[in-house]
């Protein structure tokens, strides 16, 4: 395993607010390989327990999209890097303090409310990011955004159909669609961290997610909650206790045949 | 790996072939339509369509008896496709590299979308999918006994592909001849995509079994415990076998169970040696008599114990449905809420509409 040199050190609690070190381009498209990786792991946890068959392909759908994503990302990651490592080898061979997702993205599913709540704050942060990547002048990316978007605006459309249906369904669905907007809330802070280096400044992207996402929660009859705490770091390595979870099992079976192919 | 690293181009033995045929004779009597119309004697007339091996579609008249047994089969195929994605959805997140993630978790998917179909199609007999589910949750229809077995080790998601997608397709490719239109027409479907399945398995047991000593044992390993629950995914032989004969009068099934197995073992013999694994049978050898290879019968008094419920994961099978049933209720009453509050605000407004 390789020494985390880069990390910032014990007590380096970050913030959303707080400046960041000026990232290189690797690490960018690492933030967002990962933030799909991530994603796309917590939606296959699903498989086969979704709340109608209909569902379970439809969460599988979308995890194949974000897998989709984050295999072209890491591959062009390891492209910018050039240092050999191909998809599998960042995937599979990174520790979590090597991880660049948003800490939203690694949360557990919780029950269904809880994972659209993720996924309406994820899509509606992915749309307008793939979109503004599809103009940018990174050949790659834009290529990458371009595909991307599509796919997005369906994940948004399709969490913002059940955010309205479980906000303005029962009164069970309706407590526990606001306890997930609560719960998951203060995470959307980190993904506008701004960083004006970066090909897409994500500072740029909050005021149409803030309407898109004001938009869905009033039809859903749903506030979305006043709150200071505005946790971040994943994309400083610095993550949750979840992550390291997450990815013992995504990776175990990797590691331990060590340069296997499959 | 999709490329030339392993010889085989058509795992399924022909029978992909078998199925486009299959398709063909469809189109082809359905181009030829049907002599005359049931008129005074609709019994008379549904003999005739199965005689002329022409199509029985929902609105006709049809035995009580045949309409049961159709609902069975198809009830039965619909619930072994969901309850099925579990045993392989239980290796997805594990995946050892994210091609693979991918292939798997597009592979439980399809299974999702025909346990979809097949539900539509029993649907066509006049029973809801939701009486259907019941019944299974309540344990009252069954679902394949295979997928009370459990997957130990990521070879396990290439032999399920090998033999369990293989048999499945040597099972049901005659299915796309079955008198009922709409299972017929399901089975096409869900044939060329089982295809893929096979594919993709032996492609993961291959590499496996040309990969390092220790994938290499993962694989042998994984083919010697799903070699003969495969062999009795065909069901218990001829002599025992109770819905057979009428099955096959009505164009149901077309072959016995003891063809079919037949037919499965003769094209995995080929394939294991190309895969350079061992099928786990001393007695496997060719007889140049019967033009078949001899081999030795899979247990079926343990079939018997499985499909009474005690194979190693029925309960944990059940429990897993019944829980993602349970979990989900909340959900499901939720949109049927909305939905209903959505209807009562049309009709509100197309009502002020008319009063204005
Ligand atoms: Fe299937
Ligand atoms: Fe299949």
């Amino acid at each position: 395993m390789t020494a985390h040199a880069e990390m910032t050190g014990p007590g380096a609690v970050q913030t959303a607010a707080a400046p960041m070190a000026v990232p290189n381009r690797f690490d960018f498209v690492l933030g967002l390989a990962d933030d799909a990786l991530v994603a796309a792991q917590r939606l296959a946890q699903w498989c086969t327990r979704g709340p109608e068959m209909e569902e379970d392909i439809a969460l599988s759908n979308i995890a194949l999209d974000q897998l989709g994503a984050a295999r072209l990302l890491l591959t062009y990651a390891g492209e910018v890097e050039g240092a050999g490592r191909d998809e599998d080898a960042l995937a599979y061979l990174r520790d979590d303090r090597e991880f660049r997702n948003c800490l939203l993205a690694e949360l557990p599913n919780g029950d269904f409310a809880l994972t659209m709540a993720k996924l309406l704050f994820l899509a509606a942060y992915q749309v307008p990011l793939y979109t503004a990547l599809a103009d940018c002048g990174d050949e790659r990316l834009a290529a990458i955004g371009a595909k991307a978007r599509k796919e997005s605006a369906y994940h948004l459309d399709h969490a913002s159909v059940w955010v309205r249906r479980l906000g303005d369904g029962t009164d069970e669905s309706h407590r526990r669609m606001q306890a997930a907007v609560d719960e998951v809330w203060p995470y959307t802070h980190e993904l506008f961290t701004p960083d004006p280096t970066a090909p897409v400044d994500p500072a740029t992207l909050r005021a149409d997610f803030d309407s898109v996402v004001a938009g869905v929660l009033a039809e859903a009859t749903l506030t979305a909650p006043e709150t200071s705490w505005m946790p971040a770091g994943g994309r400083n390595g610095v993550h949750t206790e979840h992550l390291s979870y997450l990815l013992a099992e995504l990776q175990v079976l990797h590691r331990a045949h060590p340069g296997a192919s499959w | 790996m999709y490329g030339n690293d392993f010889p085989a181009d058509d795992t399924s033995g022909g029978l992909l072939g078998e199925v486009e045929a299959a398709e063909t004779a469809l189109r082809e009597a359905a181009e030829r339509g049907r002599h005359g119309a049931a008129g005074a004697d609709p019994a008379a007339y549904f003999a005739e369509v199965i005689a002329a091996d022409q199509k029985v579609e929902p609105r006709d008249w049809m035995p009580e008896a045949y309409r049961a047994t159709l609902i069975r089969q198809i009830a039965q195929h619909a619930h072994s496709e969901i309850i099925g994605m579990q045993p392989e959805g239980n290796w997805i997140t594990r995946a050892p590299s994210l091609k693979r993630k991918a292939i798997l978790l597009a592979k439980v998917q399809d299974e999702a979308g025909h346990g979809l179909y097949l539900y539509a199609a029993a649907e066509t007999l006049g029973i809801s999918r939701d009486e259907l589910v019941d019944l299974l949750l309540a344990g009252r229809q069954k679902y394949s006994s295979i997928f009370n077995y459990p997957t130990l080790t990521w070879a396990d998601m290439g032999t399920i592909g090998w033999l369990v997608d293989g048999a499945a397709i040597v099972n049901q490719v005659p299915l796309c001849r079955c008198s009922y239109g709409p299972y017929a027409r399901a089975m096409i479907r869900i044939c060329k995509e089982e295809s893929f399945h096979q594919r993709q398995g032996y492609e993961i047991l291959y590499t496996l079994a040309h990969g390092t000593p220790a994938q290499r044992e993962m694989a042998q390993d994984s083919v010697n415990r799903w070699w003969y629950p495969s062999l009795a995914m065909f069901g218990p032989p001829d002599t025992d076998s109770t819905h057979s004969a009428q099955s096959m009068a009505w164009k149901i099934k077309r072959f016995s169970n003891d063809e079919l197995r037949q037919r499965f073992v003769d094209m995995c013999v080929g394939q294991a040696e190309v895969l350079g694994l061992t099928l786990p049978d001393p007695a496997l050898r060719w007889n140049d008599e019967r033009g078949a290879y001899d081999f030795t019968q899979p247990d079926y008094a343990e079939l018997i114990r499985v499909i009474k419920g005690a194979g190693p994961c029925n309960r944990q099978r059940m429990e897993h449905r019944r829980q993602a049933h349970r979990e989900g209720a909340w959900v499901r009453a939720a949109a049927a809420a909305y939905a209903a509050k959505q209807a009562h605000k049309k009709e509100q407004a197309s009502q002020k509409e008319k009063v204005a």
